[in-house]
């Protein structure tokens, strides 16, 4: 049964966010729901598909995993953020330019995992990119279009578009 | 039809057939996609259901109590508690001939049929309490023994899933053409096998989500929800709640995937509905990954035992097949169960030119989840059947693949014709497919590396399939058989007061692509860049009526739609402009969002000026010109049933014999759509099927045991798919348009799946050639593998 709600702070894209949630409520249902950050999706909620995809402290993380109270003190980024930001708004383009979406249910957490690794390795090559974005579940698209928008995205960072 | 001197292809400045982007894209990349899973209403409450724990059990007893005392909880319901709201469903139609089914309640009514059959329907104000009070409503069971596999479920004195039907077979159906005896009796080689195909599901990534409203005051219904098909539902929650279809409103805005999943009636779906209806409050239902996997439609769970019938010199003269399929306990509503088994039988053999042809299919019950329609429905079945006994037969006359192909496929110009099952061809291309896809793939190239690697050791294997898909299915389909499903699209075309077009159409969009196809249509018949053009759709409130989104028909029926809407607007336009010009009709086009004199392109009047003078200044026409600028139109194919398309798949792929693991390296897909409207669009489809199709081949299976517990109930479990495992996708296409409608545009949404699979299973039995074993099993895992070469 619930036990009674617990007090957090956290930052949110940047804003101060203070909340009283249920200790059970995971990260992305807090986003969702309490937030009405909508951006962030639910596939699984057992950590298999990546829809949920966010980053915490800057290290990405599947917010189905993560409850709500760990996030308390730390700084939540999600696809809003990130789009406001205008930190992946080339990849953004490059995925629509690709059409590597369809329905776009997988797209927010695809762009974020695609970004972690375009800053960590920002040379990667095909088989890289399938790997990296192997956590991530997309029923609509071959992946093919994905890894190319990905592909052309590290193409452009390399000559400084 | 409004005559138009130019073909869509040769208008000036035509988008039809270019790569646009997709204009709805940035918002989904923003995460502003609008999923019903992320609506929240004023007063909203969250649904959760308890489900049967059983495949099979009498319902003794249910106490609700201590679930309805729970704070938060809003209602507990029970199949009693149902009955008075919802009336039952039948999934029969009456052109499948015998088709048999009881009656389909939303909560089940004293007997559970399958692991997962919702029993109690729980409102709540958060779906986390729904599913708390969930946990204490306590049924008693008393477990009645399973039926399982469908063989045993025909056997005599077997378990009965509906005592009142006398035996569990709901459907049968015999095709028998030609001298099937006589050419097999003739055959130089006549080769056959048994087929299982592992049970899957559609596993979209948005689960079901449904948010139902009721509004007492207005005594109207709106339903949000991730839908294929808006109309269809309206019409069956007004049949099955009692109201008037003008009562009911089906809102669809963002799909988070569909593939045929979201197009049966659910009864998880209707009881959320009763409940938002009996409450006056929104109800929120979001189907759970667990929940989808037992209660969402699963598909293709068949045997199927066929052999063919070949000469000496590789004419394949006959097949011969028997399909047998169990569909769970009921058939769908409403489009049935016993579609997939149909097209299994109609299929096969479909692009070869034999003359003799035997079938029988056979559809029966079982206490396992709901079977019915996903995408490609029977295609894949029947693609792996026949060309799986296409290479057995070739290997036994040391014919090559594309050899025995060619010697066999339908001749590109003998059309039209008809099949032995009675499908009828406009025009399809198999031999130019064949040939644009061994081309792309350097298949001798392939041959020369593979025998060098084998010699090493290296188990590589190249697949090849051919294959049809229905696209476009005409009211012979569903309409002739009595559902209220539409076989027909409408689409209305505006343009408003600052220039711009607007277009309403019935067909809807689940990430294909419609909006693109429907502006790009639009925008070419009216001279103006498809920015200027926003499309509209999925909301009965707003767009024609029409039937949707399935068997691959939005871009090409809903885009003959908007052409000919749009064509009908444009000739409006022109008729206003001639009167305000002084200039006859004929003599003007439009071009580059401008009235222009056809003859020399040179600009008359901008779009906006004509419609700033047709909505603001009237006062400024000759008196009688009333400036009518909009324009409605449907379409629906009448010519064919259906308009086939073809194609031709190949897999590459390396098989470890020491461990049974399959590595896919390379697939390519040759495919004829007529026109592609936007071929980027069509490729990423034609990718996309491929993909599930690849899932089908390797990965996915809803395992039961024999108990009939679905064992597969996590995405850990049931595997999918991932980036890591798939290989690049080459895509190309001939074109052969339908003469049926301006655009010739045919469908192309299950291509991609409808052979991927038997192009793998091909691929696998090439590489294991040299062992002497065939596998005719999916999926192929490493333990399939692995046994068939005696090693497991
Ligand atoms: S919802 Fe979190 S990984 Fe699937
Ligand atoms: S675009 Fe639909 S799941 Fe990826």
């Amino acid at each position: 049964m619930t036990a009674g709600p617990v007090s957090i702070t956290l930052t949110v894209n940047g804003e101060d966010v203070a909340a009283s949630v249920p200790p059970r409520l995971h990260l992305a249902d807090f986003l969702r729901e309490h937030l009405s950050l909508t951006g962030t999706h639910l596939g699984c909620e057992h950590g298999v598909c990546g829809a949920c995809t966010v980053r915490l402290d800057g290290a990405i993380v599947r917010a189905c995993l993560v409850l709500a109270v760990q996030a308390d003190g730390r700084a939540v980024e999600t696809i809003e953020g990130l789009s406001a930001s205008g930190e992946i708004a080339d990849l953004q383009a490059a995925f629509i330019a690709h059409n590597a979406l369809q329905c776009g249910y997988c797209t927010p957490g695809m762009l974020i995992a695609a970004q972690d690794l375009l800053r960590r390795d920002p040379h990667p090559d095909r088989a890289a990119i399938r790997e990296h974005l192997s956590g991530n579940y997309c029923r609509c698209t071959g992946y093919h279009a994905i890894v190319d928008a990905v592909d052309a995205t590290a193409r452009g960072r390399a000559d400084g578009r | 039809m409004d005559a138009d001197p130019l073909s869509p292809l040769d208008r000036p400045h035509s988008y039809i057939g270019r790569s646009l982007p997709r204009p709805n894209l940035a918002r989904l990349t923003q995460g502003r996609g609008r999923y019903v899973s992320d609506l929240a209403l004023p007063r909203m409450l969250h649904a959760a259901f308890v489900r049967a724990p059983y495949a099979h059990a009498r319902i003794t007893a249910i106490d609700t109590t201590a679930a309805r005392a729970m704070p938060g909880v809003a209602a507990v319901m029970t199949a009693e508690d149902m009955a008075p709201l919802v009336t039952p469903w039948v999934g029969v139609l009456t052109h499948l001939q015998g088709l048999r089914s009881p009656p389909q309640y939303p909560l089940a009514c004293d007997v559970v049929r399958w692991q997962g059959e919702p029993v109690v329907a729980i409102a709540a104000a958060t779906r986390a309490l729904a599913e708390d009070a969930a946990e204490q409503v306590i049924v008693d069971y008393a477990p009645l023994p399973p039926v399982v596999d469908a063989e045993a479920a025909l056997a005599p004195g077997a378990v009965l899933v509906h005592p009142d039907l006398g035996d569990n077979l709901a459907y049968s159906r015999r095709i028998d053409t030609g001298a099937v005896d006589a050419a097999l009796a003739e055959a130089a080689v006549v080769v056959g096998a048994r087929f299982t195909f592992g049970r899957h599901t559609g596993v979209t990534l948005e689960a079901r989500a449904i948010v139902a409203d009721w509004d007492p005051a207005e005594a109207r219904l709106t339903v949000h929800q991730g839908t294929q098909v808006p109309h269809m539902m309206q019409s069956v929650l007004a049949t099955h709640l009692g109201l008037s279809e003008a009562q009911v409103r089906v809102v669809c805005r963002d799909v988070g995937g569909s593939f045929g999943i979201k197009i049966h009636v659910y009864p998880d779906e209707m009881a959320t509905v009763a409940m938002a209806m009996r409450l006056a409050r929104p109800v929120r239902f979001v189907a759970d990954r667990m929940e989808s996997f037992v209660a969402d439609i699963h598909a293709r769970d068949h045997i199927v035992d066929a052999r063919i019938a070949v000469r000496a010199d590789g004419t394949i003269t006959a097949f011969d097949v028997d399909d047998l399929t169990g569909i769970g306990p009921y058939s769908a509503y409403p489009r049935t169960s016993a579609v997939e088994a149909n097209q299994v039988i109609n299929l096969i053999g479909g692009p070869y030119g034999h003359a003799n042809y035997r079938a029988r299919a056979r559809v029966v019950f079982q206490t396992k989840t709901m079977m019915s329609q996903y995408r490609a429905v029977g295609h894949p079945i029947a693609a792996t059947v026949t060309e799986t006994l296409v290479d057995l037969a070739a290997r036994r006359l040391d014919l090559d693949p594309f050899e025995m192909r060619r010697r066999n496929l339908i001749a590109d110009d003998a059309y039209p014709a008809t099949s032995p099952t009675g499908l009828r061809f406009e025009g399809l291309s198999h031999h130019a497919a064949h040939a644009r896809l061994r081309d792309m793939m350097g298949y001798d190239g392939l041959r020369a590396e593979q025998a060098a690697l084998r010699a090493r050791g290296v188990h590589r294997g190249i697949g090849i399939a051919s294959f049809i898909e229905i696209t476009n299915p005409g009211p012979a389909f569903y309409g002739v058989g009595g559902a209220r499903i539409s076989a027909q699209d409408g689409a209305v075309v505006r343009l408003d007061a600052s220039g711009s077009v607007v277009v309403q159409a019935s067909v809807t969009e689940q990430g294909q692509g419609t909006e693109a196809v429907l502006a790009q249509v639009a925008a070419t018949a009216l001279g103006i860049e498809p920015a200027r053009v926003r499309v509209q759709l999925g909301d009965t409130d707003a767009v024609p009526y029409g039937g949707g989104t399935w068997a691959s028909r939005a871009a090409a029926i809903g885009g003959e739609a908007t052409w000919q809407a749009s064509v009908a607007l444009r000739a409006n336009i022109l008729a206003l402009a001639g009167s305000m010009l002084q200039a006859a009709p004929e003599t003007l086009d439009l071009r580059g969002g401008a009235v222009v004199d056809a003859a020399d392109g040179r600009e008359r009047m901008t779009l906006p000026e004509l419609a700033r003078i047709a909505y603001f200044r009237q006062d400024t026409l000759p008196r009688g010109v009333q400036p009518e600028l909009i324009a409605a139109r449907h379409y629906v194919p009448r010519d064919y049933p259906f308009a086939f398309t073809n194609g031709v798949q190949a897999s590459l792929l390396e098989v470890d014999v020491e461990t049974g693991f399959i590595r896919l390296l390379r697939h390519w897909v040759v495919e004829d759509c007529g026109t592609p409207i936007n071929p980027m669009l069509v490729d990423e489809q034609v990718r996309g099927g491929v993909v599930q199709g690849l899932g089908a081949a390797l990965f996915e299976h809803c395992r039961y045991d024999a108990e009939g517990n679905l064992q597969t109930t996590t995405m850990a479990d049931y595997l999918v798919p991932m980036a890591g495992e798939m290989p690049d996708i080459e895509v190309a296409h001939v074109s052969t348009p339908t003469a049926e409608s301006a655009l010739g545009a045919k469908g192309a949404g299950e291509a991609g799946t409808a052979a991927a699979a038997a192009a793998v299973l091909n691929a696998v039995n090439d590489a294991l050639a040299p062992f002497g074993v065939t596998i005719t099993e999916l999926p192929i895992t490493p333990e399939v593998v692995l046994r068939a070469l005696g090693r497991g």
